[in-house]
């Protein structure tokens, strides 16, 4: 029952995570292709216990889906404050007039 | 019909408690209902028109699904209460607390980044916009 438990989960996991595959390559702005990815790494955290089951060492594939996570989140937080730093390249040869599409309230 | 199923798989799966098909049937439950919040998250991916709608979808699906499947599975490997059983169970539900405080926050900045990076959520007149366009086009 435990293998064919995991075998189901794993392989429905895989299925659902071809939407999100389209989400990263057909996504209108970056922000969305990280978000994609965000997604598929926690999930890979759990596809990681689940080959661990199917090969009945649990105990190693738990401390890496551990590390994955935590890279996976490291990754995200870099992303993020690597993007919120960026200022478009024509935008930065002439500063102090940096137009905002709305204004913010 | 139940009785028997219970049998049997008690019967291969644990040595002879029938407590263990309850452990084992409730993590099953656990993943099938962590299947169904990805399945969501999923077609939210897809479906919503706004960068923000979809974090909405990605972050709080994602969250409760990962949670739920690594619980799941945290019972489902239990057999016995020996200590390396007992430290497999601690090491996922430590996974799943490390996801719990980690997949919001990474959630919070990506959406802090997005929104000072100049991308405005669409407004009542933009989905307007996009459902009259999407009908003449359908029209045609």
């Amino acid at each position: 029952m435990k293998e064919w438990f995991a075998i189901i989960m794993g392989a429905s996991l895989l299925v659902l995570m071809i939407p999100i595959l389209y989400r990263i390559i057909a996504g209108p702005t970056g922000f969305d292709r990280i978000l994609g990815v965000n997604v598929i790494g926690t999930k890979t955290a759990v596809i990681l216990v689940i080959i661990g089951t199917l090969f009945d060492r649990v105990d190693m594939f738990v401390d890496f889906a551990i590390a994955y996570a935590l890279l996976n989140f490291v990754g995200a937080i870099v992303v993020s404050r690597y993007f919120n730093r960026t200022v478009p390249l024509q935008e930065m040869e002439k500063p102090k007039s940096r137009p905002r599409r709305r204004a913010r309230t | 019909m139940i009785e028997c199923i219970a049998s049997t798989v008690v019967a291969t799966e644990s040595a002879n408690n029938p407590g263990w098909f309850l452990v084992h049937a409730v993590g099953v439950a656990m993943g099938t209902v962590g299947l169904v919040f990805f399945l969501g998250t999923a077609v939210g991916m897809v479906r919503f028109p706004d960068f923000y709608t979809r974090m909405h979808a990605a972050g709080k699906g994602d969250t409760l699904s990962t949670m739920l499947m690594l619980g799941g599975f945290g019972l489902v490997m239990m057999e016995d209460f020996s200590l390396g059983s007992w430290l497999l169970l601690l090491k996922i539900l430590g996974i799943v607390l490390f996801i719990f405080i980690t997949t919001p926050t990474s959630s919070h900045a990506l959406m802090r980044a997005a929104f000072e990076d100049d991308e405005m959520p669409l407004g009542e007149n933009d989905l307007e916009k996009r459902r009259r366009s999407r009908r003449g086009s359908s029209a045609k």
